[in-house]
């Protein structure tokens, strides 16, 4: 690892024109930037240390019923927090979801939203690829069982947040502090294709730190659920992940609004319009999820080892569907 | 001078009375059904507290005065030739005491040994590292196994071929029994490279004397003594010279036998540098280059009669060991089922991949998955319960009743006629046959010592790669001296020591407990000698039990154990005990059975194990309690090669992709199923303490029954480890 120095700011504004500098990094819970260092990924020449900020830390569910998570909140308090798990039971399920009950002690939300891929090419220090400064995604032609479904072209990565699915899935926006002011983004456009930048996944600008995330009050008819797949049941990444919010009037058979948010498919948190279209075309029951199912997946371009992926989301989206309705599968 | 004495050996129901003769000063053996006061009881892991708490030094913690920490740069490239390394920035950086190249300059695969450093804190010999320029010329490899074979692969080793020689064995004519078979199959079967992942990596602390010729290393090693001999062979010393300390050990599994690179580096930088250097892997370089378990392509074919007899097994085997030989997974073909033709083949294929090393019953569990996964296929094809398949095709007494008592822990009748359920989520069980050998080798000695104090040591130059080797040793000791095993401490983890063989092979406790009991035995004696005379008794009228040492036909003359210490001259009193050569016994091999439940995810190939039961023979149990724990980590490591570990090479960069934690999946806590274990007692006769290792036998048949169990729930066999979703999907034809 190489030498650097932590600095921790008075204050919000400070910290933004700190970390406006180049080979400053931001630090919180420290899990995923650690690591990177540990591996020479990359090598920051300061932290800025962002724990001590008061305007990043705190939940809060306001009388308005809207949520607030801020940056520096906890996976752990996320996933425990009643209210979260009464009314935002998606955000609360991929929180708990997450890593192991050590590292939901330690990580952040706004670590968890901005974290760096898993792909094991990107974290090899003995490979330059396209995410670096190579001029190659090695996933394509190469290993790529845990690579992008959807639109990974150029750089076949997938994002790794299980939080960003569910946020998105309710409707959060995220407010950001940089050089420029105040700015405030639906979390759905915050995230970007490697077809913008394949060095980066999010439209985070030098200097700029997410404060909070903001999640609308939800209508009492909205349910919602994340769900995963892993190969392991401690500790593991997930294969596919699926976020679902509806929106269905008390006694309607139709639901009248639907979010889909796919995790672990693509480059970005993949919200499916299509599936989305398919869940509100007529009632809701087992056949209609299937068909939803089948829309999120349609322009699945799977690579050499990752076709089971395409196989393992559709299942993992129905189901989530169902679960979400409050229907039993068939 | 030598004694008869005659054994009741075998297990119930199937005893038979064997006189063998043993040397006159070993104690004679504990007979079957002996009532023992210590031995066969539960006791905890008498350095658990230590471990559990951080006070156990383990290799890592070691830190000495002036220590340097060395560091070795490896080659990125899976095949080059090194045309010059230029060490001179490195040498030049503040901190750095010790630079050297290391002289092989052909590269064979990515993570060789290139050069090492040695400086005053671990950043600086890493940064050291980054300043070694090195001109490599790169060169064509081959990291798949298949490609590898195809005349114009590039060649591992120059001009030789990447095809290993050809092994066979053949017992009849396989082609006859398949020809007479009423049913026959024909399958492959493949697994993967597993690497050991030992929870501590390895690496040494080394240090010279002044003059350059004592050197100490403190190590993270399977085999002190084979350490010393190594590094005295490479440092031309005399191996008095050379002393090797392994207090504590995290797990070595077969790769840490012997002087490995990173403990002669550290020798070397220390010489160089004139201070001790410690060199601890990191969790890559462990992955990457300290050994694995090779693949494996196995061709199979059976062949049965109408009595469900196999008539035919033939097995046609290739695995590569990287840059090693060592590939081979026949063994269990040849002897776990009776069958009269009998034909193997075996092939090692050279890879530019790191070594294998020996693990775990090197070749078992892969030939294990082959084997048993195709009996059920057979089983099924011919129409015959799997469990009497294998009744039908075992000889070995003890298997049989090891098949009873599982299937009776298991509830093997109920669940293997129960539904699969009629949901996505299908249950399926599987039973696989375990073997090995295990009855030790003589060549061990122990000393037994008793203080004044009235406390006993017993000092063996063995070491314990986990098994609770200090506690079973103070077990057979408190035994042998009628003490509570806290009386007992174990001294182990130094070649100072008496000599003991490496903890490999299952040879610990077996090889072990036989001469820490006839040391034990001999300091008995002697305190023996020193009561009689208190207790107007001969020293043969006595015996030693409950901590008192008494007058055998009249108890009540005694004296506590700690009140004849207190007589004995000077500060203590010592014995020595060896290992005498194995006796003529009841059967030297081991069976052994596991059960295994799943739960199949029939849409997204998700595999869960849910129970598993094991029945394993390993002569007398010690202390079920560290036995029990050795079953469980069998098993789990069984798991882990059944569902998960692959150590998975990139074709285009010619490199380990997943040389981590996270990307290497190892079964984490929630992936545990519920273990039952049973030991089924057999009286060996073979040493005095009966006992019989369990290390490897634990864990050769689990991913079997595992994979056996997938193949019942879903009704398809999954012939490749590990079992992905993929795989699994790709198996029920989802994708």
């Amino acid at each position: 690892m190489n030498r650097f120095e932590v600095i921790t700011p008075a204050d919000l504004a400070s910290a933004s024109q700190l970390l406006a500098q180049d080979g400053h990094v931001a630090f919180a819970g420290g899990v995923d930037v650690i690591d990177l260092m540990k591996q020479g990924i990359v090598s920051p020449t300061a932290l800025v240390n962002l724990k001590g900020l008061k305007e990043l830390g705190g939940i809060e569910v306001r009388p308005s019923g809207e949520l607030r998570l801020g940056a520096t909140a906890k996976l752990s308090e996320v996933a425990e927090h009643p209210a979260i798990r009464a009314r935002f039971t998606a955000i609360a399920e991929a929180a708990s979801e997450t890593a192991t009950p050590q590292i939901r002690n330690l990580g952040t939300v706004g670590g968890n939203l901005l974290q760096r891929p898993r792909c094991w090419y990107f974290r090899n220090p003995d490979v330059n690829c396209l995410k670096k400064s190579g001029d190659k995604c090695y996933a394509f032609g190469g290993l790529n069982r845990y690579h992008a479904i959807l639109g990974g072209d150029p750089a076949f990565i997938v994002h790794p947040s299980n939080l960003a699915p569910a946020l998105i899935a309710m409707r959060a926006s995220a407010t950001i502090v940089g050089p420029a002011g105040k700015r405030t983004i639906e979390l759905e456009n915050f995230f970007t294709l490697p077809t913008v930048d394949p060095k980066r996944e999010n439209s985070l600008k030098p200097g700029e730190i997410i404060t909070e995330v903001i999640v609308p009050a939800p209508s009492a008819s909205v349910s919602s659920h994340y769900l995963e797949a892993r190969e392991r049941q401690s500790f593991d990444w997930p294969l596919v992940s699926v976020a679902i919010a509806l929106d269905r009037a008390p006694g309607a058979k139709t639901i009248h609004d639907a979010r889909v948010v796919m995790g672990a498919v693509a480059p970005v948190p993949w919200r499916s319009h299509e599936a989305e279209a398919a869940l509100k075309a007529g009632p809701l029951d087992e056949p209609r999820a299937r068909a939803a199912a089948k829309a999120a997946l349609k322009g699945a371009q799977p690579m050499s080892d990752n076709a089971y992926k395409v196989v393992m989301a559709k299942v993992i989206v129905r189901r989530a569907i169902m679960s979400a309705a409050g229907l039993e599968a068939a | 001078m030598s004694r008869r004495v005659t054994l009741d050996l075998g297990f119930a129901g199937n005893t038979r009375d064997v006189t063998v003769v043993i040397p006159d000063d070993e104690p004679t053996p504990w007979q079957w059904g002996e009532r023992l006061s210590v031995v066969g009881k539960p006791a905890p892991r008498v350095d658990g507290p230590l471990k559990a708490t951080g006070a156990a030094r383990y290799t890592y913690d070691i830190e000495l005065p002036g220590m340097l920490y060395g560091a070795i740069l490896r080659s990125p490239w899976p095949h080059a030739r090194i045309r010059n390394i230029d060490l001179s920035a490195a040498e030049h950086l503040d901190g750095v005491r010790a630079v050297l190249a290391l002289e092989d300059r052909e590269i064979r695969f990515a993570g060789q040994e290139v050069a090492a450093v040695a400086a005053v804190s671990s950043d600086l010999a890493a940064d050291a590292l980054k300043l070694i320029k090195v001109d490599y010329e790169t060169m064509p490899f081959v990291v798949d196994m298949d490609a590898a074979m195809a005349d114009s692969a590039p060649r591992v080793f120059g001009s030789g071929s990447n095809v290993g020689r050809t092994s066979t064995s053949s017992v009849g004519n396989v082609a006859r029994g398949l020809e007479v078979a009423a049913n026959t199959i024909e399958a492959a079967y493949t697994t993967a490279v597993q690497t050991h992942v030992c929870l501590e990596t390895h690496g040494a602390v080394a240090s010279f004397n002044a003059a350059g010729d004592q050197l100490t290393v403190w190590c993270s090693t399977q085999g002190i003594f084979s350490v010393r001999d190594d590094l005295a062979v490479y440092f031309s010393l005399p191996p008095n010279n050379v002393r090797v300390v392994c207090e504590f050990l995290g797990g070595g599994f077969g790769s840490k036998f012997g002087a490995t690179p990173e403990m002669i580096v550290a020798a070397r930088l220390a010489r160089a540098a004139g201070v001790p250097v410690k060199v601890m892997l990191p969790r890559g370089d462990e992955h990457r280059s300290t050994g694995n378990r090779p693949n494996s392509e196995q061709k199979v074919r059976l062949g049965v009669d109408r009595d469900g007899k196999l008539t035919a097994i033939e097995v046609v085997a290739r695995g590569s060991g990287g840059i090693n030989g060592g590939a081979g997974s026949a063994d269990p073909f040849k002897s776990v089922y009776r069958c009269a033709n009998i034909r193997t083949e075996e092939r090692n294929i050279y890879t530019n991949a790191g070594p294998a090393s020996p693990m775990r019953a090197p070749g078992w569990p892969q030939g294990c998955f082959a084997l048993e996964l195709a009996m059920d296929e057979m089983a099924r094809k011919a129409g015959i319960d799997r469990l009497e398949f294998r009744r039908r095709n075992s000889d070995n007494p003890v298997r049989a009743a090891e098949y009873e008592i599982g299937a009776r822990a298991f509830g093997w009748a109920e669940k293997n006629s129960a539904p699969k359920s009629d949901g996505a989520v299908k249950r399926g069980v599987g039973v696989a046959s375990a073997e090995w050998h295990a009855v030790g080798v003589s060549g061990p000695e122990a000393q037994a010592i008793a203080h004044r104090d009235g406390s006993v040591e017993v000092r063996v130059g063995t070491q314990d790669i986990g098994t609770g080797t200090r506690t079973i040793l103070a077990i057979v000791a408190a035994e042998e001296l009628g003490l509570p095993v806290d009386r007992v401490k174990s001294e182990i983890g130094d070649t100072r020591f008496l000599f003991s063989v490496p903890s490999g092979g299952s040879l610990s406790a077996p090889s072990n407990t036989p001469a820490v009991r006839q040391a034990a035995a001999h300091l008995k004696d002697k305190l023996f000698r020193i009561a009689a005379p208190i207790l107007s008794a001969e020293p043969g009228d006595l015996e030693a039990s409950d901590g008192f040492i008494r007058v055998r036909t009249n108890p009540s003359r005694s004296l506590a154990f700690a009140d004849v210490c207190k007589r004995i001259p000077g500060d203590s009193i010592s014995a020595q005990g060896e290992r005498v050569p194995n006796y003529e016994g009841f059967r030297t091999d081991q069976a052994g059975c596991q059960f295994a439940e799943v739960e199949v995810d029939t849409e997204t190939g998700i595999v869960r194990v849910t129970h598993v039961v094991a029945v394993h023979d390993a002569g007398r149990i010690i202390d079920p309690l560290m036995a029990r724990s050795q079953v469980n980590g069998g098993i789990l490591m069984g798991i882990g090669f059944a569902l998960f570990e692959d150590r998975r090479m990139d074709p285009q960069l010619g490199i380990m992709v997943n040389p981590t934690m996270d990307d290497y999946k190892l079964p984490g806590s929630l992936d545990v199923p519920r273990i039952d274990v049973t030991f089924f007692e057999v009286a060996n006769g073979i040493t005095n303490t009966g006992v019989m290792g369990l290390g490897e036998v634990a864990h050769v048949a689990s991913a079997a029954a595992v994979a056996c169990a997938v193949y019942d729930a879903i009704g398809a066999p999954v012939r490749s480890l590990p079992m992905t979703p993929d795989r699994v999907l790709a198996a029920l034809g989802h994708a």
